[in-house]
C-alpha cells in the first residue's frame, strides 16, 4: 500500500516540478531547442537541478545497497551501446522538436486540459503500442 | 519570444529531481515517464500498481497545477493536429525504441553515469535542435 501512495507522491510533485520549471509550455521547450533562433537556456537549468538531487541520492542509494520499501533496485543492465539506442532516441527527438513535448509534460499538460498535449498524448500512446507490436527490442526496467 | 527564467528552472527542476531520488531510494525504480507508461503497454506482474500509481500522481499534479498555475500551460506553438499526431507517434515509437525519454534517460540515466543514457541524451538534443530548426527556419513555423 505505501508504495503505491510514495509513487503517487513522486508523481505529483513531478508534474508540479515540470509545472514550475515551464516544461509544460512548448513555446518555452522549443525556445530551448532552437540554438539558432532567440534561443533560451532555461530549460538546461532544469536538468542541472533535477541531476543536482538525483547524483548524490543515486550514490546513497547505491551504498545501502537496497531501496527502503523494496529487496532490490530495478535498475537497467545493459551497457553497450547500439541501433536501437540510438535510433530510438533520435525519433524521440525529432517528436520532442516537432511538438515541444516530451513524455512527462504531455501527461501532465492533458490531465491540464491542454488540447495540443490530449492529441500528442494519444498519439504517443499509440506510438508505444506499435513499438510492442512491432516487436522491437524490449523496455528495460 | 520566451524569456529567460532561471530560477523557476532550476526550482523546478530540483522538484522533478526529489521526485525521481524519492522513487529510487523508496522503491528502487527508476522515474522515467516513458518507462513507466510503456511498461503498462507491457505488463509484468508486481509491476503495475506502482506505475499506475505515479501516472496518477502525474495526471492529478497536471489538474493541481492548473488549478493554482494556469499560466504554466501556455500554448504559443499551435501545431495542427497531423503534425502533433506525427510527433505523438515518433515520441511514443521512439521512447520505447530508445529505452527512455528526457526524465529516464536525460536525469535519472545521465545522474547515474549511464553511458547508454548519457549517448542517448545527445542523440535526442540533437535531433531536437535539428528539428527545431527544419519547422521553425525551413518551414517558417507553419505545420
Amino acid at each position: 500500500m505505501s508504495r503505491a501512495w510514495v509513487s503517487f507522491g513522486a508523481g505529483l510533485v513531478f508534474a508540479c516540478g515540470l509545472a514550475i520549471a515551464g516544461m509544460t509550455q512548448p513555446g518555452k521547450v522549443l525556445g530551448f531547442l532552437d540554438v539558432t533562433g532567440s534561443w533560451d537556456p532555461s530549460l538546461a537549468l532544469v536538468m542541472v537541478g533535477a541531476i543536482g538531487v538525483y547524483l548524490p541520492v543515486y550514490r546513497v542509494a547505491m551504498r545501502r545497497g537496497a531501496p527502503l520499501l523494496e529487496p532490490e533496485f530495478a535498475l537497467p543492465r545493459r551497457k553497450h551501446i547500439d541501433g536501437p539506442l540510438l535510433a530510438g532516441a533520435g525519433l524521440f527527438g525529432i517528436g520532442w522538436g516537432i511538438a515541444g513535448f516530451c513524455p512527462g509534460p504531455a501527461l501532465a499538460s492533458s490531465a491540464a486540459g491542454m488540447p495540443a498535449a490530449i492529441v500528442f498524448a494519444l498519439a504517443m500512446v499509440a506510438g508505444m503500442i506499435l513499438h510492442r507490436l512491432a516487436g522491437a527490442p524490449g523496455q528495460d526496467p | 519570444m520566451e524569456s529567460f527564467t532561471p530560477v523557476s528552472a532550476l526550482l523546478g527542476g530540483l522538484l522533478i529531481g526529489a521526485s525521481a531520488a524519492t522513487m529510487l531510494l523508496v522503491s528502487g525504480r527508476i522515474a522515467g515517464v516513458s518507462g513507466i507508461l510503456g511498461g503498462l503497454v507491457r505488463p509484468a506482474r508486481g509491476e503495475t500498481r506502482w506505475r499506475i500509481a505515479f501516472l496518477a500522481g502525474l495526471l492529478s499534479g497536471g489538474v493541481l497545477a492548473r488549478l493554482v498555475y494556469p499560466q504554466a500551460f501556455a500554448d504559443s506553438v499551435h501545431r495542427h493536429a497531423p503534425a502533433l499526431i506525427v510527433a505523438g507517434l515518433l515520441v511514443g515509437f521512439g521512447t520505447g525504441l530508445g529505452n527512455g525519454c528526457t526524465s529516464g534517460h536525460g536525469v535519472c540515466g545521465v545522474a547515474r553515469l549511464s553511458k547508454r543514457s548519457i549517448v542517448a541524451t545527445l542523440a535526442f538534443m540533437a535531433t531536437g535542435v535539428l528539428a527545431t530548426y527544419v519547422c521553425n527556419h525551413v518551414l517558417g513555423g507553419r505545420l
